[in-house]
């Protein structure tokens, strides 16, 4: 369905290129209310630079998909702002978040959520075909020669493995090139060698098209081909590390579980 | 995101197909209609068309009204055929022809019965045998015209039902006793079939005989020479004419002719209300199975919603599925159709409304219809639910489990059914009960009130359905033991998505219970006044029942030895005060065989009538301002007017009487009508019912095969006969929509089947057998459409009381017929099993291992 919609005004500013990608504020989020209520976040603030790739580590009810949630605009703080590419995406309404979305957000999902009756290739086109946008063929066939599924363009996810079609969800995420693209436990469905796999393909969008990326993740390998990680427990961030091995990311964490 | 929306429908084929079931039958039923009502008008048309063939102007007795109370066309008076010759010399007429038709002229086969009969027409003509046939409408496709005395030409439908050729035997009767008369000829009516009806043909003289029109004719057919316009011939033709006489040219001759065969159009109407009934229980079912998958697809949604979908192309890509599923199934529907026309006709066939048929008339406005309606209903179901799929949340995508989010107006929602319902019974009340509405106000607030009450039942149903799951449940978990305990828990679970199952039945159920409880209310009420009417041991109607009989059956009867009193009642149509209406006439015996409540008079005025008296019900009488000595003006359909005073009025019991309006003494009766008929004849006999007196009487009418003598008994169940008949169609029609409540059922259940998928594979690995899960998917069925009945049920039960509450003073009474509501559980059961057989199939045949690791 071809849907061309109007930028909105916010949007219409092309952000600085060096300035931060994603910047949050004092991020509180409360579930629950009276003596059930549960704080999810505490008060978080963090800016994720360009061209990056940023893990979010934490053990699990460290309030980290939370976290990743707000960012990308699925939920609302409690209190606190986050900005997208400079835009205040706390007080968007519905449809301004819509347009927010397809023209700066790409998401990966631990679950893949590919649509099943349609192809590997539709479903990699599937945010342009949404957004009413022609694809670039040069663009689309680089794409599918990265995520390697040039000769799987016409299977249907049923007939692809589970790393196959988690490589058509990042194939997905990155076709409309979006400002920054988020990725909620990208291998929690996947085993270890297939893991592997993903994290490298993670890893070379970010080089090859200096693709800001944010990842949440529970597992020290994944958080290794991190640019930066951030440590996230009972709702702060309580350290950041810069490239690091998967050995130095255990340690941290078992500091904070023995802490 | 429409490739979404089509990708989507492919890959679900088999609910998309379960969904557009829902509309097939309805639309099929409408176009269906359209079929057969085309049909039936086009057979119509051309039978009227060919009956002036050649004909420029026709000459026919002037009436005084064209059809009587029922819509029949009444017989136009003859008039002298010395007028023939005068037309034949007029200097324009080429051709003119003189005939007789009858309507009074049975054909009687070997076995002494009335060949035809149910209602359908039994046609006499006459012929010139020795003319060129020009205005013939008719075809000999054996044989030749009759000539002379006892010669006959019958219709081919009859010749070959049975078994009738050239050189044979037939008989005959019509006013007297059977005639044998030779078959001489077999015809038939060129590309038309003509249902039920019989014809039979004879020469001028032989007809005049027969019909008792000796040296008349009913119509003239003029040619005129070529070249003279039209205008010009009626005007010659109608200089010449007697006053009782009129002349038309042929097309307002047909235009006439037609208008005496409108019933098509009321049977139009009748079908396509039920037609609308099916399709509003289709929509019932397309809401609650689009309501299900939408729920299903919660994770799909959002991951769109992700990817930068909005809203609305959430909504457009349901709303297109929805049109595509309705496109699906009106074009089925319509394909279905020429099968369904075909299924009605033979349905009244069976039932004994044998209609002419010609070629199938299939017209673009049947087409159009049917898709509009089918695709139109169906967005309107999908509605609700493609709203409430525009609600998904994108952040479902990533929750696992993630439900439907509440609509926006979830909190109201209690409230709103609640209103829908007691605004839906107010409505009712109104229109059942509500004093001096015009009957478009009446209606109208029926039919909404009924739509509302359909939908606040059904949304109210939910609350409804823990407690009579536990109930109706109950001989499930008896019989269905582990099986039967989840199967009733089962349809606990989504007490919304058993409700909306259920209720599709609901409304089929209420209406069949409602039409039962009427019909046992009509006829109780018919049988008490008959009780409380009938002084008579015997009575003699037609083979029917319903079709008047000639007097001369009485004549016949009135010889038998052992009769004391005999009594006929006439009957004709007549103008009365204006207004077209029955016309009944008693003979001075009357009191002895019947016993009338008298308001002003006494049980001597029947006696009394004399050649000026009438006795009218009180009703009448109120409603006219009469009372003893006002006069009555009354016109026969031949304009014979005359006038009589009321000498009695008396009180017409609840269940009916056999008067019209107006009744007149037989002699009265006999000096103003041509042909006096009966449409029934009491007797008294010495020493009451016997199986020696049944013998005699009916030795006494053997002659007489259109004559049927009763006991009083056997009197009151032949009437009842024809309701009983009214009420198997209204089950058949109603069934339509029971049946589009199964495929609901069928849906919701392999739906559902699908959604426990990983359940049932649990179930299974821990012991449950095949034999089992099928059981617990059949008591599941059987349980929700139990509610569904009961729900059903409880409304009829209302809309009966409310209805015969209305019709007290009609004198219908409320009275249950318990044996029919328990035949209605037991079809409530059949349906959940039979919804079920296809679900209990899919899950018993679910591979364990697959559905344990199915997501």
């Amino acid at each position: 369905m071809s849907e061309t919609i109007a930028m909105p005004a916010v949007a219409a500013a092309e952000p600085a290129p060096t300035g931060p990608v994603v910047s949050a504020k004092d991020l509180t989020r409360r579930y629950g209310e009276g003596d059930t209520a549960v704080d999810a976040l505490r008060g978080v603030s963090l800016e994720v630079p360009s061209g990056q790739l940023t893990a979010v580590m934490g053990p699990s009810g460290s309030g980290k998909s939370t976290l990743m949630h707000i960012l990308a605009g699925l939920d609302q703080p409690t209190s606190g702002e986050v900005a997208i590419a400079g835009i205040n995406i706390s007080k968007l309404g519905d449809s301004d978040l819509t347009k927010l979305r397809r023209r700066h957000i790409g998401f990966i999902f631990q679950f893949f959520n590919l649509l099943p009756m349609l192809t590997a290739e539709e479903n990699v086109l599937l945010p342009l075909s949404i957004a009413g946008e022609k694809p670039d063929p040069k663009w689309v066939m680089e794409l599918l020669g990265r995520i390697g599924l040039t000769d799987r363009r016409a299977h249907r996810p049923a007939e692809l493995s589970g790393g196959q079609q988690q490589r058509v969800a990042i194939g997905r995420a990155l076709v409309s090139k979006p400002t920054i693209v988020f990725a909620d436990e990208p291998t929690g469905n996947l085993d270890s060698t297939t893991s592997g796999e993903i994290l490298e393909l993670m890893r070379s969008s970010v080089d090859a098209y200096g693709q800001t990326t944010v990842m949440v993740t529970h597992e020290p390998r994944a958080a290794a081909i991190a640019d930066r990680i951030l440590f996230l427990d009972d709702g702060l961030i309580v350290k950041e590390l810069g490239r690091s091995e998967a050995h130095d990311v255990i340690s941290v964490m078992e500091e904070l579980a023995g802490s | 995101m429409i490739r979404v929306a089509l990708r989507g429908l492919a890959g679900r084929k088999l609910r998309a197909s379960l969904t557009a079931f829902a509309i097939v039958l309805g639309v099929a039923m409408v176009s269906g209609t359209f079929v057969l009502t085309d049909t039936m008008n086009g057979a119509f048309d051309s039978i009227i068309s060919q009956s002036y063939k050649n004909a420029d102007v026709v000459v026919s007795g002037k009436t005084a009204f064209d059809t009587d109370t029922n819509g029949n066309a009444v017989q136009a008076p003859s008039f002298p055929e010395t007028l023939l010759p005068k037309v034949r010399a007029l200097p324009d007429v080429k051709a003119a022809a003189g005939s007789l038709t009858d309507n009074k002229t049975k054909l009687v086969g070997r076995d002494g019965k009335l060949v035809g009969g149910h209602g359908a027409p039994n046609l006499a003509f006459s012929v010139e045998p020795r003319s060129d046939q020009r205005f013939n409408p008719l075809v000999l496709t054996s044989g030749r015209w009759p000539s002379g005395a006892k010669e006959v030409a019958i219709d081919s439908g009859t010749a070959g039902n049975k078994h009738y050729k050239v050189g044979d035997t037939i008989g005959i009767q019509t006013r007297g006793p059977v005639q044998q008369f030779r078959v001489v000829g077999v015809v038939k009516l060129p590309g038309v079939s003509i249902g039920g009806a019989t014809m039979s043909v004879f020469d001028i003289p032989t007809a005049q005989m027969l019909f008792h029109r000796q040296g008349r004719l009913d119509v003239i057919r003029v040619q005129a020479k070529s070249g003279v316009p039209t205008p010009k011939l009626l005007s010659e033709v109608r200089a010449i004419l007697p006053s009782t006489v009129q002349a038309r040219d042929v097309a307002a001759q047909e235009k006439r002719d037609k208008k005496t065969v409108n019933f098509t159009s009321f049977i139009q109407y009748f079908l396509l209300a039920f037609a609308g009934i099916a399709l509003f229980v289709g929509s019932f079912v397309i809401a609650n199975t689009l309501s299900i998958t939408i729920a299903q697809r919660v994770r799909e949604f959002a991951t769109l919603r992700t990817l930068g979908a909005t809203r609305r192309q959430i909504l457009r890509a349901v709303v297109i599925e929805a049109l595509v599923i309705g496109t699906l199934g009106s074009v089925t529907g319509l394909f279905l159709v020429l099968g369904l026309a075909k299924g009605l006709n033979a349905l009244f066939k069976v039932l004994g409304f044998d209609l002419p048929t010609a070629a199938t008339v299939f017209k673009e406005r049947t087409v159009i219809v049917s898709l509009l309606v089918g695709i139109v209903i169906t967005l309107l179901a999908s509605l609700r639910p493609a709203l409430r799929a525009t609600r998904v949340p994108p952040i479902a995508a990533v929750r696992e489990g993630a439900i439907l989010p509440p609509g926006r107006f979830a909190r109201l929602t209690p409230i709103l059914s609640l209103i829908t319902l007691v605004l839906g019974v107010l409505l009712l009340g109104y229109g059942v009960l509500g004093h001096g509405l015009s009957t478009a106000n009446r209606l109208g607030s029926l039919g909404f009130g009924i739509v509302l009450l359909f939908f606040g039942v059904s949304a109210n149903a939910s609350r409804l359905v823990r407690p009579l799951a536990s109930v109706l449940g109950w001989p499930a978990t008896r019989i269905g033991g582990t099986a039967g305990v989840l199967a009733r828990d089962n349809t606990m679970r989504n007490t919304k998505r058993t409700a909306s199952t259920a209720s599709a039945l609901m409304i089929g159920l209420a209406l069949v219970t409602f039409v039962a409880i009427l019909g046992q209310g009509i006829r109780s009420s018919f049988e008490s006044a008959v009780d409380d009417l009938l002084r008579s041991d015997y009575a003699l109607t037609s083979t029917d029942t319903f079709t008047p009989l000639s007097v001369s059956d009485e004549r016949a009867l009135a010889k038998a030895p052992n009769v004391t009193a005999i009594s006929g009642v006439r009957a004709g149509s007549a103008r009365i005060l204006g207004k077209t209406d029955n016309l009944t006439g008693v003979a001075p015996n009357m009191a002895q065989v019947i016993h009338l409540r008298w308001k002003q008079g006494s049980a001597a005025v029947p006696s009394q009538l004399g050649s000026d008296g009438a006795f009218v019900d009180h009703k009448y009488a109120k409603k006219n301002h009469l009372t003893i000595g006002s006069p009555i003006n009354i016109e026969t359909p031949s304009r014979d007017r005359f006038t009589v005073l009321v000498k009695g009025i008396f009180k017409l019991p609840n269940g009916g009487s056999p008067f019209g309006p107006v009744t007149i003494s037989n002699a009265n009766f006999d000096a103003h009508y041509p042909s006096p008929e009966n449409e029934m004849v009491f007797v008294k006999v010495r020493g009451g019912v016997t199986d020696a007196n049944t013998a005699t009487l009916e030795h006494q009418v053997k002659g007489f095969a259109d004559a049927k003598v009763q006991t009083a008994s056997q009197f009151k169940t032949n009437f009842e006969k024809p309701l009983n008949k009214i009420l198997i169609l209204l089950y058949v029609l109603l069934l339509l929509s029971v049946i589009v409540s199964l495929f609901g059922i069928v849906n919701t259940l392999v739906l559902t089947v699908f959604e426990r998928t990983r359940e049932i594979g649990m179930l299974r690995a821990v012991g449950m057998t095949r034999r089992q899960t099928r059981s617990m998917i059949r008591h599941e069925s059987v349980v929700t459409s139990l509610i569904g009945g009961a729900l059903g049920m409880a409304v009829g039960f209302f809309l009966a009381l409310l209805v015969t509450h209305a019709l007290s003073s009609e004198g219908i009474v409320f009275a249950v017929p318990w044996l029919t509501l328990l035949g209605f559980v037991l079809a409530t059961v059949v349906v959940g099993v039979i919804a079920a057989i296809f679900p209990a199939r899919r899950a018993a045949g679910l591979n364990v291992l697959a559905a344990l690791q199915y997501e």
